[in-house]
């Protein structure tokens, strides 16, 4: 496991084909890791009739709504999570609270 | 809200073509498959009645138990395979579970963006809203709208907690139990817990004033 729970991640912000699990509101954007959440197949293989091995690093991102949607029409402490695979992290550049 | 995936005979004369043609095309594929040996019709018809046994009644269970018994809650947030084990769910494979509990701080909607991931194993079939391209684009960007839109305004200083079910995990809300219920049982209470409660779009129904 690269990240525990509380670190800074980003995530990588490449535009990548075919059957990817990570949504593109948060590409590029930088999160918090709330979980561990397991090890899983790798969907992007997967779903091609590959078997997905070895299996990836899931984990669970808390994104601040406001660092996502510029505008977000809410308070300051709502937060959307995403479960994301290890490959598509990285470290934050800065550390932010 | 509609809660028929499938064609029931109500529906308009375009919508009641369309599943005519999905169904058609169905039935085909599956003829295909067991005709190849890919599959048989034993199979089918197992997992047609494994789905049809699954319903809000079950997470409506698991959330009456969670609110009287602080032990099965403790695994329900914890292990919710095993807690779903003790009242007879199974929801055993290879998808996780896991239970994001409401408190009166934060309040938890789930959603899948990337197509309609659900708590299946559990609650069966998502709602048709749940599936549609308004509801899982918007409930990531204005989660407070969606929720005004199902009549549920959520308290000042209240966290909204959207969940995006992208990969290999499901979720169910844990709502709050409602207040006036003191006196009730569990089988009571679970007649409160709505489908949309264990999604997040509002809250359990509270029960009927007497008197």
């Amino acid at each position: 496991m690269r990240f525990k729970p509380g670190d800074r991640v980003r995530v990588h912000a490449e535009a990548k084909p075919g059957h990817v699990r990570t949504p593109g509101y948060v590409r590029g954007k930088e999160g918090r890791v709330e979980a561990v959440l397991g090890e899983f197949r790798n969907p992007e293989s997967l779903a091609y009739g590959d078997p997905g091995l070895p299996e990836r690093p899931l984990y669970k991102v808390s994104f601040r709504q406001e660092d996502l949607w510029e505008g977000y029409p809410g308070p300051p402490d709502d937060t959307l999570s995403v479960d994301i695979y290890e490959h598509w992290l990285e470290p934050a550049r800065e550390e932010t609270p | 809200m509609s809660d028929n995936d499938h064609d029931n005979g109500h529906g308009h004369a375009h919508e009641e073509h369309e599943a005519g043609y999905y169904a058609r095309r169905i039935r085909a594929m599956e003829e295909l498959l067991i005709e190849k040996g890919v599959l048989t019709e034993e199979e089918v018809r197992r997992q047609i009645e494994y789905m049809e046994a699954r319903s809000r009644a079950n997470g409506a269970r698991l959330v009456a138990r969670a609110w009287v018994d602080p032990e099965f809650k403790a695994r329900l947030l914890s292990d919710t395979k095993a807690a779903a084990m003790v009242l007879g769910i199974d929801a055993s494979g290879p998808v996780e579970f896991v239970v994001v509990e409401n408190t009166p701080q934060a309040h938890n909607l789930i959603v899948c963006t990337l197509c309609s991931c659900y708590p299946r194993a559990i609650l069966g079939r998502p709602p048709d809203w749940y599936k549609s391209l308004n509801y899982r684009s918007r409930a990531v960007r204005e989660p407070r709208a969606v929720m005004r839109e199902f009549g549920f305004e959520p308290p000042d200083g209240v966290e909204i907690m959207v969940h995006d079910s992208t990969a290999d995990v499901r979720y169910m809300v844990l709502p709050m139990r409602p207040p006036g219920t003191e006196d009730m049982g569990e089988e009571e209470l679970a007649e409160l817990v709505t489908r949309d409660s264990l999604i997040g779009v509002s809250p359990p129904r509270e029960p009927a004033r007497v008197g």
